[in-house]
């Protein structure tokens, strides 16, 4: 297996590497080839890692946590990767702009998937850090690559903001170390696993700090409230398959950041504490983003809106604590992945099929889009968390693992707001879907058949995760819970 | 706050160190021309590998004087030369094209800013108090130095109005967080340190390449303009 996990992390980086040389087309097939590979490949480490975890030389460790992660990266990179092709031939003069802009695009993209897919494998805190400091820098080469005044500005705030953010979080990551090092002596590397063996020892004082040091700061990230100023502006402004891998996959990485710290510091402190930190940021971005779903005048932003709800409602979950509020937690990464993921790839159809981010701009979707239109309404329908849909199944277990922890206030919110989130989110989708389109008509018919099929794939993911979740998956799901509550 | 044990003369010069790392970033508030900035910066972190060097020869910890040799390559020399070839392209006087820009717009005047950064730096250094830090690396008082220079960091960041001046903030709040390194975790594998390091040198070019891309849409280094994404 640990071949599996070497040429996982290579592919993407060869792919990124070839990609510099090779024109448009061959580019593209190129990283449509490594995304599948890649979620192949993470497809395969499903059944190693459910009896033990990968260790590969000294700095690698995949465990069933990691691997929801990996997963959630690779399915997004696979869709992502297919649909760039379309959204870049669609794009008209703008999409066959200079070689110099695919080139970018294409390798920036392979690097960015790369730096996903490194980030959970690292078995050691610092690298970890590297990997998401990483995400960042390549992400906002990516945000600013339409440069527009618009990109130029939302790359700027997301690299200054969430470079800051990510040195609170090395902060944290130092006073780790320094705890650490306390019990293990100086030789101490920062290697996941020993840190998680002597936890109990730490001192509590030291990872108390260290691990509000990590929300916050990779919560920056994370787009949890008050440091989530930088996503709307981000996820409107970079083009719509880099958005998808924002939203889906970056986030979620990020969120991965601060559990491996919730593990260190719910086996040093007890759950209490831990948990206490993640309810507030989670009810704070869960009110915040229903609030700002409700008047929201850029469906892109609608969308990121979206994230930061849904992030609220992954550190509500954790603060939970019961384990199927936790493997609620595990699913909504997935589910969110792709419904995300799908949502954001149909607003690159509706940019591309009617030139304008405004929702009032928009209108007919339904019609004018025989297949993105119904796919672009499903995904809001899968993001409000409506069944049969994977969000559906994965809220609901948060809510019942909230209700079985007794957190019945906190549980009653959730659902409230959620609720306000989907009342935002369907009355723009219905302005933009279904109400008639007044304008002589547009041509009927979708800009390229490749920004198509990914969705499907999308769409046949949520209603898999939402229906019936296969058994590996189910009993991944249940590793890396026992994983988080330190029961592995 | 000093360990009973301390040899006398490590500890003051540790601190005097700190110190001065402290008094670069209240420095940095008050130079209007970003040249002087990158100067301060150079010189801040040059102090950084002074204290890596005295804590590697006190401590016994001979990876440091690596640490050491690495930063004053990076960040005293390579990374400073980066931001003012960069200042070249973008302006060349290195003066912005509106002097108030950088003195300090905004709601607040350079004094009330000043007192504000003073208040943080008091906060930061008093908080690191509760900690019981003791570790085998530069003296606790250090620690608490560095957290006001995080903090002040923060404040330049948010005082300044043009990207140039933010991006320098934010590397000098790194050097905060090595000054902390160099407390709590001054036996941190080399390799380690060196990646962060490197790191770092990416997000400059990073950096570097997002403020010329601006530089060429406002044609300005102000942040001023930077108000249309918003709600």
């Amino acid at each position: 297996m640990n071949v599996v996990v070497l040429m996982l992390l290579a592919v993407p980086l060869a792919a990124a590497v070839v990609t510099i040389w090779l024109p448009s087309h061959a580019a593209g097939a190129v990283t449509a080839a490594a995304g599948i590979a890649s979620f192949g490949l993470v497809l395969a480490l499903i059944p190693a890692v459910s009896h033990r975890d990968i260790d590969v030389l000294g700095f690698i460790r995949v465990d069933a946590l990691s691997v929801v992660f990996l997963l959630a990266t690779g399915f997004l990179y696979a869709c992502v990767a297919v649909y760039s092709i379309g959204y870049l031939r669609s794009g008209g003069e703008a999409g066959a702009r200079d070689r110099g802009y695919a080139r970018l695009f294409w390798a920036g993209l392979n690097f960015f998937a790369w730096s996903m897919l490194i980030a959970p494998a690292m078995g050691n805190l610092a690298l970890l850090w590297i990997a998401i400091e990483v995400t960042t820098i390549v992400s906002a080469l990516l945000v600013a690559i339409e440069g527009t005044d618009g990109a130029a500005e939302a790359a700027w705030k997301y690299v200054l903001l969430a470079s800051a953010g990510l040195a609170i979080a090395l902060l944290g990551t130092i006073f780790i170390y320094y705890a650490g090092a306390h019990v293990l002596g100086q030789s101490y590397n920062l290697a996941f696993a020993p840190l998680l063996g002597v936890a109990a020892k730490l001192p509590p004082t030291v990872v108390r700090l260290a691990f509000v040091l990590a929300v916050l700061g990779f919560g920056t990230k994370v787009g949890l409230f008050p440091v989530h100023t930088w996503l709307p502006d981000a996820h409107s402004e970079a083009p719509t398959p880099v958005s998808a891998l924002l939203s889906g996959s970056l986030l979620a990485v990020s969120f991965y950041a601060i559990l491996r710290f919730y593990q260190v510091a719910s086996a040093a402190l007890g759950s209490g504490f831990p948990r206490d930190v993640l309810l507030v940021f989670g009810v704070a971005s869960l009110l915040l983003a229903a609030l700002y779903l409700l008047d929201q005048q850029d469906y892109k932003r609608l969308l990121a809106y979206s994230s930061v709800e849904h992030m609220g409602i992954l550190a509500i979950g954790v603060s939970f604590g019961a384990p199927i509020a936790l493997a609620g937690v595990l699913l909504h990464v997935l589910a969110h992945a792709a419904a995300k993921g799908n949502a954001f790839m149909g607003a690159g159809v509706l940019v591309r099929k009617f030139g304008t981010k405004r929702i009032l701009s928009v209108s007919g979707g339904l019609d004018l889009l025989p297949w993105s239109g119904p796919m672009f309404l499903a995904a809001i329908l899968a993001l409000s968390a409506m069944p049969p849909f994977g969000i559906f199944r994965s809220e609901f277990e948060i809510v019942t693992g909230g209700l079985a922890a007794s957190h019945n206030a906190v549980a009653a919110v959730l659902v409230v707001l959620v609720t306000v989130a989907f009342f935002g989110m369907s009355v723009a989708a219905n302005r933009m879907l279904l109400t008639p389109r007044r304008e002589p008509a547009a041509d009927r018919g979708e800009p390229s058949v490749w920004m198509v099929v990914p969705v499907v794939a999308g769409l046949a993911a949520l209603l898999v995760l939402g229906l019936h979740p296969p058994g590996e998956l189910v009993g991944l799901l249940d590793r890396a819970v026992n994983a988080l509550r330190g029961t592995a | 706050m000093l360990p009973a044990h301390a040899p006398g003369v490590y500890t003051g010069a540790a601190n005097v160190i700190a110190v001065l790392i402290l008094l670069a970033e209240f420095g940095m508030f008050r130079q209007a021309l970003l040249r002087d900035q990158v100067r301060l910066y150079a010189a801040q972190s040059a102090l950084i590998a002074v204290l890596a060097v005295l804590v590697g020869a006190v401590r016994h910890l001979p990876e440091l004087y690596v640490l050491a040799a690495v930063t004053v390559a990076l960040k005293a020399v390579a990374i400073p030369l980066l931001l003012r070839r960069l200042l070249r392209e973008t302006d060349p006087d290195y003066l912005l094209d509106t002097g108030h820009d950088i003195a300090g717009s905004g709601g607040l005047g350079l004094a009330s800013t000043v007192l504000i950064g003073i208040v943080v730096a008091a906060f930061g250094f008093f908080s690191a108090g509760v900690l019981p830090v003791s570790g085998g690396g530069a003296p606790a008082t250090a620690l608490s130095v560095s957290l006001s220079v995080v903090l002040v960091a923060f404040v330049l960041m948010i005082h300044r109005r043009d990207v140039a001046s933010q991006a320098i903030g934010l590397f000098s709040l790194e050097n905060g967080i090595s000054l902390a390194a160099l407390v709590v975790a001054a036996s941190l594998p080399l390799i380690l340190e060196v990646a962060l390091l490197f790191d770092l040198l990416l997000a400059v070019v990073v950096f570097g390449l997002l403020i010329r891309l601006h530089h060429g849409r406002a044609d300005t280094l102000s942040t001023a303009d930077l108000t249309s994404l918003r709600g």
